[in-house]
């Protein structure tokens, strides 16, 4: 029964790791992807450096999904906490359903309906901050603002789908320890602090754990749908990058060598990631 | 003692300022996409402008006749409908063909932690873009549907998932089966599947859903856009309106009341569709699948 299965994740899985090969060739595609190739060793990777702006885009890739990885923690826990509290249940399972839904729509769509409604010209953001008094920022188009956007229109995309998770583990809770704090005089806020949020600490340990391992993804859908030339300074992200060197000007060897120096850290940090969920919380994958 | 506590909810600030709150973050969530249906229904001179809200201004549905009429966007809506048939029938079938295995007790299938850690290794450790691009273009799958579907016939995760929903069933129903003389392929399909469906229904939605929503694949292994599925279509025409729509309408726009602003809207409306058609169902079973898969004892 897993013949299939394990021919496919041969093809698929482990002949594109031995791909990388790649890198460390002058890769011309009419030779085949084992064919032969001139190997030119570490040349690539030291082109890579020379890049004027790679440091740049490693910083951007940081900084990016930094802010993204702490604030997918921190809104998604609030807003789980603050719904919790609600108790019209029609209104909270309305407000669910909306806030949930974001999260199924691609980027492309996403980003046609972004750039239409933060289109400096004919807007309709940038004509409600008019209205306000606001002169309103250039969201998608001034390198200082760009990053600005991507964060916040990544929130807000998924911050609803991620509070699903603290909801579940907020309804595991120990009732009786609410009613006890309750007799002890404590208030809501109270409750919040000294329950329910250490109630679902495991489970914020486990994702932030688990987060760690997409440290150096930026969102290449989220950016390549969004980014223009003149955002390149700030919204240039690793993957981004691959791309560009490695599809659209055909450098396929300086792109998979770029690749392959990611993947290796990211594969460093997705196994401490699992190591320490399986240590801290007994998290298996299988 | 009732009155009391009536009194005491009804003159507290917090749920009403709560309440507030937490609707004015779901109505952000909701009002971009009022304001594209807006922008779509609009008439030219009002959309150019630039003058549209949440309600459309100068109504018109030209904007939809033209994306009825635009046999493009058809081609490539068809193409993603065929490719999320596809994928779901070929995901769900391999999806099972892993996930029962493993989930045999390791007493009973000795190599068990082999075949898991071999397909769970892939996934830790990656090729990147390019090779992979170069496996798919080896295998001549460039320029095909199956490009869309092979790829990713086994999705590792889903497999693990249904193997794990799979393992915490209650064993005496299979063994009972076996005693009966029931072969494997049997106990699958008569008695495993059928408990499964709440998790089945999970994944063929997040299939759906998922390549639906894919338009990568689309924009690196089709040379021709009329191969594009409608995601890689429509992010074509997002990047550069010209290539797509502007042959078209330029010469019919003049005749009609819409402009380019609005169709673009349009069509990324009618995009969404098959989504919030399906939302209902998938929202009916995300919510346990993700507990499923993430915390689990």
């Amino acid at each position: 029964m897993m013949v299939p299965a394990m021919v496919w994740v041969v093809i698929f899985g482990y002949v594109p790791i031995f791909g990388v090969v790649i890198a460390f060739q002058n890769f011309r595609p009419a030779l085949g992807m084992f064919g032969p190739q001139t190997f030119v060793g570490f040349e690539n990777f030291n082109y890579v450096f020379h890049i004027p702006s790679i440091w740049g885009v490693i910083r951007n890739t940081l900084l990016i999904s930094v802010s993204n990885l702490t604030l997918m923690l921190v809104v998604p826990i609030l807003f789980a906490l603050f719904l919790n509290e609600m108790k019209q249940m029609g209104l909270k399972r309305s407000i669910q359903t909306i806030v949930y839904l974001p999260h199924f729509l691609s980027w492309v769509i996403l980003s046609g309906i972004f750039i239409d409604l933060l289109s400096p010209s004919n807007g309709a953001m940038s004509a409600l901050l008019r209205m306000l008094g606001i002169t309103p920022p250039d969201f998608l188009g001034d390198p200082k603002v760009f990053p600005v956007t991507v964060i916040v229109t990544n929130i807000w995309k998924n911050f609803g789908y991620g509070s699903i998770i603290y909801l579940a583990a907020i309804s595991g809770v120990d009732t009786s320890l609410y009613e006890s704090a309750e007799i002890d005089g404590a208030g809501r806020f109270k409750k919040m602090w000294h329950i329910t949020l250490p109630g679902i600490r495991a489970c914020i340990v486990l994702l932030m754990v688990l987060s760690l391992g997409g440290i150096l993804d930026g969102g290449f859908d989220q950016i390549f749908n969004l980014y223009s030339i003149q955002v390149y300074s700030t919204g240039d992200i690793i993957d981004t990058l691959i791309y560009r060197i490695g599809l659209q000007n055909t450098n396929y060897s300086v792109g998979t060598a770029v690749g392959l120096m990611k993947s290796l850290i990211s594969f460093i940090l997705i196994s401490i990631s699992y190591f320490m969920a399986y240590k801290f919380t007994d998290y298996r994958v299988f | 003692m009732k009155l009391n506590a009536w009194r005491k909810k009804s003159f507290s600030v917090f749920p009403a300022l709560n309440g507030f709150v937490l609707s004015v973050a779901a109505l952000t969530c909701l009002l971009p996409v009022v304001n594209l249906l807006a922008v779509s229904l609009s008439g030219n001179a009002a959309a150019t402008s630039g003058a549209v809200g949440l309600l459309p201004v100068d109504f018109t549905l030209d904007s939809y006749a033209m994306v009825i009429g635009n046999k493009d966007f058809w081609q490539a809506f068809l193409i993603s409908v065929q490719r999320v048939f596809l994928a779901i029938i070929i995901t769900t079938v391999m999806t099972t063909m892993v996930a029962y295995p493993l989930s045999q007790v390791s007493r009973k299938f000795k190599s068990r932690t082999f075949y898991a850690w071999f397909l769970f290794t892939p996934m830790l450790i990656q090729g990147g873009l390019i090779p992979w691009y170069f496996t798919l273009s080896s295998l001549g799958l460039v320029n095909s549907i199956w490009a869309f579907v092979i790829p990713g016939a086994v999705p590792v995760f889903n497999c693990f998932l249904l193997s794990n929903y799979i393992r915490q069933l209650p064993p005496a129903l299979t063994e009972a089966a076996q005693i009966d003389g029931a072969g494997h392929t049997r106990v699958l399909v008569q008695i495993i599947l059928p408990l499964c469906k709440p998790v089945l229904a999970t994944l063929t939605l997040f299939t759906f859903v998922g390549n639906w929503n894919e338009w990568f694949q689309g924009l690196i292994l089709m040379d021709t856009p009329s191969k594009y599925p409608l995601q890689t279509y429509l992010q074509v025409l997002n990047r550069d309106a010209s290539s797509l729509l502007g042959g078209l309408t330029a010469n019919i726009q003049q005749y009609i009341n819409a402009s380019s602003r609005s169709i673009k809207a349009a069509q990324i409306f009618v995009a969404i569709i098959p989504v919030a058609a399906v939302y209902p169902f998938l929202q009916k079973y995300f919510v346990k699948g993700i507990v499923i898969g993430s915390v689990k004892g």
